[in-house]
């Protein structure tokens, strides 16, 4: 872990601040999601550009998507991006700010509640929808 | 020396970029996912309607944009991070830089050029102002 850390430019600046407890845990994650979401962002371009085929078929492909299973992974992408925005703003600050080194570990903290409120006010209204929507 | 501005100039455009994502992708996800009815309500009369607006043209054509250089960036520092075989990356990386730049081309083609009202599809499936008048 020390090893990839320190191993490109980018992440030798990391590596001095995040690394360790709460600042490796949020690395960790910020990493893992990053790349989850990029291959979600694959798979839906090519979804979306199904679009210029005709209405039946992108009709089709999206009914795919209304399932239980596909929901409940929807909630799983929902919250991989809203803890990789949240999260990623608080690297922001603590590059762009004199003081964002020092509140480094409490604004994981805070990037933590956020994400919990928001999940709260999100997954209820999701999961009905997906639960008891359409026919598909 | 030149490889170190590139990869600095890299590390400012993922901040930047991130800023400005929070905005595109939340209000992205409040327009699809959190309408009502949520995507269930997701069909081709919704979509078509909302992209024959040049307003949601160019929102999600920056959307596209952004993201995926953003997140083919992201991919690049990891990759660079954990293979070191040398043919291997070689190919991981041409491999990334080939699918984004499809993605971004077929993406910007599918927004652009997509037409609302295909003339040999039922009028059920359009938008309403296929029909209208
Ligand atoms: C929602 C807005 C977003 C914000 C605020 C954001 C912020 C950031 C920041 C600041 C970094 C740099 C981390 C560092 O240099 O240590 C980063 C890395 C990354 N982002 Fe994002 N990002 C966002 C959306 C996305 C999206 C949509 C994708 C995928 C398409 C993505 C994929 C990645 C990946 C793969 C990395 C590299 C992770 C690593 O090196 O460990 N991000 N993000
Ligand atoms: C489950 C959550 C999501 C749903 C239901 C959804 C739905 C849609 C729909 C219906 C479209 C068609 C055009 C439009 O409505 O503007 C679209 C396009 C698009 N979405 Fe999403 N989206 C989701 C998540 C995301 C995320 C997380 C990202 C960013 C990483 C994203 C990026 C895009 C892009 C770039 C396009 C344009 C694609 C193209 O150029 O053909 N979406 N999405």
């Amino acid at each position: 872990m020390v090893d990839t850390v320190t191993r490109t430019s980018r992440t030798v600046i990391a590596g001095t601040l995040y690394r360790g407890h709460e600042g490796m845990w949020s690395w960790v994650l910020h990493r893992i999601t990053g790349i989850a979401i990029y291959f979600f962002l694959l798979v839906h371009v090519l979804d979306t550009a199904t679009l210029r085929i005709s209405p039946e078929v992108y009709n089709g492909v999206l009914g795919a998507y209304k399932t239980p299973i596909m929901g409940i992974g929807e909630a799983g992408l929902v919250g991989a991006i809203v803890f990789h925005a949240l999260n990623g703003l608080r690297i922001i600050l603590v590059d762009a700010t004199k003081w964002g080194t020092r509140y480094q570990r409490q604004m994981f903290y805070v990037v933590l509640g956020l994400w919990t409120l928001l999940m709260i006010g999100f997954l209820p209204r999701h999961l009905i929808n997906v639960f008891t929507g359409g026919a598909e | 020396m030149r490889r170190l501005k590139l990869e600095r100039l890299g590390w400012i455009f993922m901040r930047v970029s991130g800023f400005f994502l929070i905005a595109l992708i939340f209000t992205h996800l409040i327009v699809n996912v959190m309408q009502d009815g949520g995507v269930h309500a997701i069909d081709f009369a919704f979509v078509a309607g909302k992209l024959a607006n040049p307003l949601w043209q160019w929102f999600d054509v920056t959307l596209l944009w952004l993201a995926l250089i953003h997140g083919t960036n992201g991919m690049r520092v990891v990759i660079e991070d954990y293979v070191y075989r040398i043919n291997l990356k070689r190919f991981l990386l041409g491999g990334l830089a080939v699918s984004t730049a499809v993605l971004i081309v077929l993406g910007t083609l599918v927004i652009f050029t997509l037409d609302p009202c295909p003339t040999d599809a039922a009028a059920n499936l359009l938008p309403s102002f296929c029909t209208a008048g």
